[in-house]
């Protein structure tokens, strides 16, 4: 009887350990999970990426959009960092260009690596890139400067009521020494 | 074979003479008095930093202590008063009391029991030695968001493995609970003739079950990211720390009902016994119970509504957590209508049930103020989020364990408390309580943060008032202490139905129960069921 009670109990024990482990493994399920959510929703503000030569180049001259655009240092990235012109108007559909400038102030050849982000979250779905220097790591030697492009595009499906967007990028030090 | 013999042998025992009784026991009393025991010493360490950070914000500028230390003191007093004084305390009471409402002669799995209370001291000894680490404790706040907690030296690790190690100490509790409360009943005590008190903790325990080991799993990736140069929360390698906020709200809020579902049990078995009237809706309290555990697996995101959501999200979650009212709604009406036409007295533990009710409502009405998406901008890390998470787990949460131990202790010790004394514990409880977070709600709305050690001026007079209703509330609870060792020491001797409106198991045995009860299953008459 004693036994018996043991060993159903033993059980029960064994099944409810198997739900703690699956839900440890869902804790880490979350972080791919919270990818695909970001990709569907724009959540966090990634861009996309499209090659150059995939755009059908219709460009909707009816609509412009005010695009801003920022530049920070991360505080353990002893850079100096700025976009060079503050805002574009632009039409959706059409590839446009501007500059981001960088210099190394420190005495060490540093790496850098630039992290995009848009707002409204909403319209990172339609702000796409052909070339950009967050693309790359970027290596500059003590006192280097570098204008670095970007060329980017607003897919014409951008919902109307955006008429702001903002381009946002973080310089955060790689970790990587040159 | 052997291991039955020996559990079978020890069925006859006394307690083992010495102090090693309580380094090996595996008997569910001895068990809930140590579990009972550390929450009321961890209670009393988070207040002694509660009492730093009142004093520091007793008046503008700095005078007590310098802004790091601030940081963690604010930290540690939560991360002690939810690890270490109210979840502990939740489960020194199911120790005591399941397997003596169920029936059953002791927890399922005894020598687990034993473990999981022996973790906890190791566990808060690693978080509390932080203090005196090089840069001191964490400092980033309970909620530890990346990037800033990452920013800490070695208590980071100590912090991580402390909690990891709360986390195993829960999850085996929990699991103990709920293999007691499903395979232990007496064979007359069926499901729905449980206890609400038995019921909100089987509930409890699942909850335990589906979100501890979650943030477990945001601790480690913590660690990983500081010491093993993974990059879950590091932007810079590509990962995201709103992810952290995400993962880590996706345990909290199941927590906060962790935290308040025992509550809610231990007030639906001491209303009836004082209005002399079963409880009102007893099958709506258990549904209600098991929709407000549901719903807090999918409202994480309110605790973030200022991250930048799509609207479509930030919809869903002000709706999710405003129908999370509905249920406990139920409840709120449930113990007024027990009470309505009863024939009331007002014992200590009725005094506190009562005053939880009301509180615990404040509390829940705030809540419910902060649910709403547009105005959270407003309040959001202000003074209100403080004065509103303090009214449900102070006045909700502690007043629902001191309720619970003033209604039990006569049961456990075999001595009637002082009731004039307590009666004094408790007045003077609730108007300080009052006096120190009421004023919090004006001051969040006028615009003052949370985690600061210093404030702008006119923040001056309802800090004061605060502060002066949080000395006040902190010496209150020394008389606790002094009520509870009289009573252990001595007193009037006490029936073994405590309370003559008291129905359930537990009454049925002596004052104070023999080390075994229940070796042979109890019948379970209607009288005695669901009390």
């Amino acid at each position: 009887m004693i036994v018996d009670r043991m060993r159903t109990n033993r059980r029960t024990a064994q099944r409810l350990a198997i739900v703690v482990v699956l839900m440890f493994g869902f804790g880490y399920a979350l972080v791919p999970l919270y990818d695909v959510l970001c990709e569907i929703t724009g959540l966090g503000g990634r861009t996309g990426v499209v090659a150059a030569g995939s755009l059908d180049g219709a460009v909707d001259t009816s609509r412009t959009v005010k695009v801003q655009f920022l530049g920070t240092v991360n505080s353990r990235l002893p850079w100096e960092f700025r976009p060079s012109v503050g805002s574009m108007e632009v039409h959706p559909g059409q590839v446009y260009e501007t500059m981001y400038f960088a210099r190394n102030l420190s005495e060490t050849v540093t790496v850098g690596q630039a992290r995009p982000s848009v707002a409204p979250s909403v319209a990172s779905l339609h702000f796409n890139k052909t070339e950009c220097f967050c693309f790359l790591l970027q290596e500059l030697s003590p006192g280097e400067a570098r204008d670095m492009p970007v060329r980017f595009v607003l897919s014409r499906d951008l919902p109307a009521e955006i008429a702001t967007v903002t381009l946002s990028y973080t310089f955060f030090n790689s970790g990587q020494t040159g | 074979m052997s291991t039955s013999y020996g559990a079978h042998a020890d069925d006859h025992h006394g307690p083992e003479p010495g102090l090693l009784r309580w380094l090996f026991t595996t008997n569910h009393k001895d068990i809930g008095t140590l579990y009972l025991w550390f929450a009321l010493i961890m209670f009393f360490v988070g207040g002694f930093l509660a009492m730093g950070i009142r004093a520091e914000l007793f008046m503008p500028g700095l005078q007590v202590m310098d802004p790091h230390l601030f940081n963690q003191f604010t930290t540690m007093h939560a991360l002690i008063m939810i690890f270490g004084a109210v979840m502990p305390a939740f489960v020194g009471f199911a120790n005591w009391l399941v397997p003596m409402m169920v029936g059953a002669p002791d927890m399922a799995l005894p020598r687990l029991n034993n473990w999981s209370f022996w973790i906890l001291p190791f566990a808060f000894t690693l978080l509390i030695g932080t203090f005196f680490l090089p840069g001191g404790a964490p400092a980033a706040g309970w909620t530890i968001y990346p990037p800033l907690v990452l920013q800490g030296g070695a208590n980071v690790a100590f912090m991580v493995f402390a909690i990891h190690m709360m986390g195993i100490s829960s999850i085996m509790g929990a699991i103990n609970i709920i293999v007691t409360i499903l395979n232990m009943r007496a064979p007359e005590m069926t499901l729905l003739r449980m206890p609400l008190f038995v019921w909100t903790w089987l509930i409890t325990a699942f909850l335990l079950i589906a979100a501890m080991p979650v943030l477990a799993g945001a601790v480690t990736m913590l660690l990983t990211d500081k010491f093993f140069g993974t990059s879950f929360f590091n932007a810079a390698g590509g990962g995201d720390p709103v992810m952290f906020q995400h993962v880590f709200w996706f345990f909290g809020h199941p927590e906060v009902y962790i935290l308040i579902l025992p509550a809610f049990g231990i007030v639906s078995q001491i209303i009836p016994t004082f209005a002399r009237k079963p409880l009102f809706g007893y099958e709506s309290m258990v549904y209600a119970t098991a929709s407000i555990a549901f719903i807090s697996f999918i409202v994480w995101a309110h605790h973030m509504f200022t991250v930048g959501m799509p609207l479509s999200g930030e919809l869903f979650f002000m709706y999710t957590t405003m129908l999370i009212a509905v249920p406990t709604g139920v409840k709120v009406f449930n113990w007024i209508a027990t009470m309505w036409r009863g024939a009331m007295t007002f014992e200590t533990p009725m005094l506190w049930a009562i005053a939880f009710v009301v509180l615990f409502t404040i509390g829940g009405f705030s809540g419910l103020m902060l649910a709403i998406t547009p105005v959270d901008f407003q309040y959001h890390d202000t003074y209100f989020v403080v004065a509103h998470f303090h009214y449900v787990l102070v006045t909700g949460a502690i007043f629902a364990i001191i309720a619970g131990v003033y209604y039990w202790l006569p049961k456990w010790t075999g001595h009637m408390y002082n009731e004039r004394l307590g009666k004094w514990h408790f007045w003077l409880s609730t108007v300080s309580v009052n006096v120190l977070f009421f004023p919090q709600h004006f001051l969040g709305l006028a615009g003052m943060p949370r985690r600061i050690p210093d404030y702008a001026v006119q923040f001056t007079d309802w800090n004061m008032v605060s502060s002066i209703g949080g000395f006040a509330f902190g010496l209150s609870q020394l008389l606790f202490v002094y009520i509870l060792v009289q009573t252990i020491r001595g007193g009037e001797r006490a029936a073994d139905r405590v309370w003559e409106g008291a129905h359930g198991l537990e009454w049925t045995v002596a004052s104070p129960p023999p080390y075994h009860t229940f070796e042979k299953p109890p019948r379970v008459t209607e009288a005695e069921a669901h009390g």
